[in-house]
């Protein structure tokens, strides 16, 4: 019988028709790269293939060369066609099709269906066999339309300004960063960021894939020429003396997991915003419908519940362990872009 | 309910005292009248009857949701709460429709009265008016329990802001049996405190524990010293001819203990006693254990009556002739307390706590250490010129307890916990050595940091033998020194002893779990303190 079109190692995904791994998380020889997020864009490949605008992330974050391929071409590599598909996670994220002797598997690395003006839109694509995130793999999680999620950010930022307060708002620095810039009135006052945020801002600005304007904070920064202002940082930065020269704030935080008030009074912060790149159970459902496959392979989340609810629905689901500690909440830790 | 939902979501994301109080206060000026009533009624514990059960609510909201009832169990340990779980599975609301708080305690009052197929279209339909935080606040309105961080001080300051009433008399008028059924906003909170309320409670004088060396408080004979008991801190009302029993939890706890119905008949109306409630025969208290069951009991079966009669050692007396004497120096409070229960019967149900008079610190502390043979948790020290002032104020009462005993123990099981815990493991299971096995001895939730949690939860992860339901049972490697007040043989469990008040002192990263403490350390325990 023939390989398997991919199969789960322990360094990754890997496709044997190429001899070429998936978002590996050991170094390897050659990489697919779905995004340029640290737990899936690892330093010490050999070489790394992705999509031109995650490849001008990914030179700027490891310094290492990476080979482009744009969406929708299709590249043979061995005895099998690979090509990208938009995921709508972040600026640049893909969905990898490979095709082996006319039998099509996708893996859909993090992705979202709800177009956030960002990102390329999520694009459906037909498959056999799907290998599906899903972090947020629980009926409990749906998110609200991202111009609701906007109202109630400006509605805080105001209030604090009114009140003469900073507003920290804490988020993974490419992508959940710039798509919050992009939802902020810039009306109501200054937009500030932390050195990580511009890092990426700027790389997205030169591709042409970001527009906003920011102030980015530097060494110097004179705090009484921007009084109240909007900051945009990593969380890791709150409760640092960097956060603490913007005088009185709030803080807030923007992710997925802010929808359990558990994890909102656990995690500290005065104001939880329930937004996030990975998709809702609703998306999750639709996207594996669309695919129209058969074979579902939940990785990277709520994976033994998840499978088995599809696995009542019909499907034939098996869920497939990753390196990420492997349990139904190892995304809240890593601190991920969810 | 959209200003109540504001007000609950702003008191649950800040945990700054005066922003919890200007919210509430604000709330109180603003809200309709009813509203208010009820937020207080809800801050306070009370709330209206549960009509409907849990195991209802979880099918009805599988149902809604279209999801196996399966996977909404598998959601409900990640989110913690079921309240919350119901709120957020639903898919979002059909027709938002706003209504008042009150309006929507009518719909839940209105449930118990209505057949059950009318009971959920009701409940449905009320999901499918509400957002998810006012569908968690609909839920809790039936299953219970807003534990939400307000204290019954800040919303007493909140109340006296909002109405410019003082806070003391506050205090006092949220005690007792009122409901908000049959209260007005008014009467609560009028200037001239027009309710009548025979069975009301004063709030509870509390003490703090002392930390410091008790010679640093001066002069002993300035201080009244008691035993401190271990059993359940009430007051007994006397007024007009009948009596009620009021648990420190603030429940009117009158018909679970029978003991006291003779009361009348031998003190006189107008008193009211703080004591402790034990379990009590032969001269002496009985072990918490067994007044434990009591406590729940709403009924008292005859054989338990006799097995473990209870009686109450009254330590204060705040109501004499009528009169509210709590502003009376203690010793003065004392004196009456002494001379009005001195010539009651032996069987009386009620007798004084007895000083315990030493004239210096070092007699007491040899008192002190002799506590556990009194089956009593150390001593209380009260300042003799102390008032009986409502809450915890630092100074004037302190608790004197001994030092808890302890073991040191392996963990053989691990479970999450709930709310602000849920996803941590933080609920485990502890065993000592028996012979070459280990036997489970306790179970401990608290006294880590959230760090070490945070840090167990990961190794549990990695280290997880095998899952039962939620439970995992874990290598047994990490050990603990788990204190304890106390420990009772107990048949019910493996070991055949049952601690009182477990927690874990210390993580003992520097003990192997060859070390660790054996099944015969704890009988040696259970010999000389149970």
């Amino acid at each position: 019988m023939a390989d398997p079109v991919l199969s789960f190692t322990e360094r990754g995904i890997y496709c044997p028709a190429a001899d070429i791994y998936i978002d590996p998380w050991r170094p390897v020889p050659r990489a697919l790269i779905t995004h340029a997020h640290s737990d899936h864009a690892r330093p010490g490949h050999g070489s790394y293939l992705a999509t031109p605008l995650t490849a001008a992330m990914i030179r700027h974050r490891l310094g290492v060369e990476v080979q482009e391929l744009p969406f929708g071409e299709g590249l043979r590599i061995g005895g099998a066609t690979i090509s990208f598909h938009p995921a709508g996670h972040v600026p640049g994220s893909a969905q990898v099709r490979v095709e082996v002797g006319g039998e099509v598997w996708v893996v859909s690395g993090d992705y979202k269906l709800e177009p956030d003006g960002l990102c390329e839109p999520f694009e459906p694509v037909r498959c056999h066999a799907f290998i599906t995130e899903c972090t947020f793999g629980l009926p409990v999680f749906r998110w609200q339309p991202q111009p609701e999620v906007a109202a109630e950010i400006n509605a805080w930022w105001r209030a604090n300004r009114e009140a003469g307060r900073a507003s920290l708002l804490g988020a993974y620095s490419l992508g959940k960063a710039q798509r919050l810039i992009s939802m902020l009135d810039p009306e109501i006052g200054p937009i500030l960021t932390h050195g990580a945020v511009e890092g990426s801002n700027a790389v997205l600005r030169a591709a042409g894939a970001f527009h906003c304007e920011t102030i980015p904070v530097t060494p110097e920064f004179d705090r009484k020429a921007y009084p109240a202002p909007m900051v945009i940082a990593p969380p890791s930065a709150f409760g640092t003396s960097w956060a603490r020269k913007f005088g009185p704030a709030q803080t807030g935080f923007a992710s997925g997991w802010m929808r359990l008030r558990g994890v909102r009074r656990r995690r500290g912060v005065q104001r939880g915003f329930v937004i996030s790149d990975h998709a809702d159970w609703p998306a999750l459902l639709r996207a594996i419908k669309d695919t129209g496959a058969e074979k579902i392979y939940p990785t990277h989340g709520y994976v033994d519940i998840f499978a088995q609810y599809l696995r009542s629905e019909g499907y034939d689901a098996t869920p497939v362990p990753t390196e990420f500690g492997g349990d139904e909440d190892s995304g809240e830790q890593s601190g991920d872009a969810a | 309910m959209k200003d109540f939902a504001r007000l609950f979501t702003k008191l649950d994301q800040t945990t700054r005292t005066s922003e919890k109080t200007s919210a509430l206060t604000e709330f109180f000026k603003r809200a309709p009248e009813a509203d208010r009533l009820w937020a207080v009624a809800l801050f306070s514990g009370r709330r209206p009857k549960r009509a409907v059960t849990t195991t209802l609510l979880r099918e009805w909201a599988a149902e809604r949701a279209g999801i196996p009832l399966w996977l909404f169990e598998e959601s409900y340990p990640i989110v913690g709460d079921l309240a919350e779980t119901i709120a957020l599975i639903l898919p979002p609301a059909a027709a938002p429709e706003e209504r008042d708080l009150s309006a929507w305690i009518g719909v839940v009052r209105g449930l118990a009265g209505i057949e059950p197929e009318a009971r959920k279209a009701a409940v449905l339909d009320a999901w499918d008016h509400l957002d998810p935080t006012e569908r968690f606040l609909f839920n809790k309105l039936i299953t219970g329990g807003f534990r939400i961080g307000i204290s019954r001080k800040l919303m007493t300051r909140a109340l006296a802001e909002a109405t410019g009433v003082d806070e003391p008399a506050m205090a006092l008028r949220l005690m007792g049996s009122w409901q908000p059924e049959d209260t007005t906003w008014d009467q609560l909170t009028a200037e001239e405190d027009a309710r009548e309320d025979e069975s009301r409670p004063y709030p509870f004088c509390l003490a703090s524990p002392l930390e410091a060396e008790a010679a640093s408080l001066g002069n002993p004979g300035d201080w009244l010293a008691e035993w401190k008991w271990d059993g359940i801190r009430g007051q007994l009302i006397l007024r007009g001819g009948v009596h009620h029993l009021w648990s420190r939890g603030e429940e009117l706890i009158t018909d679970r203990f029978p003991e006291f119905a003779r009361t009348p008949d031998f003190l006189p109306p107008g008193t009211v006693l703080d004591g402790e409630i034990l379990a009590w025969k032969d001269g002496a208290p009985l072990p918490f254990a067994q007044l434990q069951p009591r406590i729940g009991r709403k009924s008292v079966p005859k054989k338990l009556l006799t097995e473990a009669p209870v009686r109450m050692l009254a330590y204060d007396l705040l109501e004499h002739e009528g009169e509210d004497i709590r502003a009376l120096p203690l010793s003065e409070r004392r004196a009456r307390l002494d001379a009005m229960l001195s010539g009651l019967p032996g069987d009386a149900a009620v007798m004084a706590s007895p000083l315990l008079t030493e004239d210096a610190w070092g007699a007491l502390a040899a008192r002190r250490e002799s506590a556990r043979s009194h089956r009593s948790e150390g001593l209380m020290l009260k300042h003799r010129d102390s008032a009986y002032q409502g809450g915890r104020r630092r100074g004037d009462w302190w608790k004197w307890k001994l030092d808890p005993l302890s073991v040191d123990a392996v963990m053989i099981y691990a479970q999450q916990g709930h709310g602000r815990r849920a996803n941590l493991f933080t609920d485990f299971t502890f065993a000592v050595k028996d012979g070459n096995g280990l036997v489970p001895f306790t179970k401990a939730y608290s006294g880590l940091t959230d760090a070490e949690f945070d840090e167990i939860t990961r190794w549990v992860k990695r280290n997880t033998q095998q899952r039962f339901g939620p439970v995992r049972q874990v290598t047994p490697e990490l050990v603990f020194e788990i204190a304890f007040e106390g420990i009772q043989a107990s048949p019910r469990h493996k070991s055949g002893i049952a601690l009182r008040f477990p927690r874990m002192a210390r993580w003992r990263r520097d003990k192997p779990v060859d070390e660790i403490d054996t099944l015969e350390g704890l009988q040696a325990l259970l010999v000389a303190y149970g």
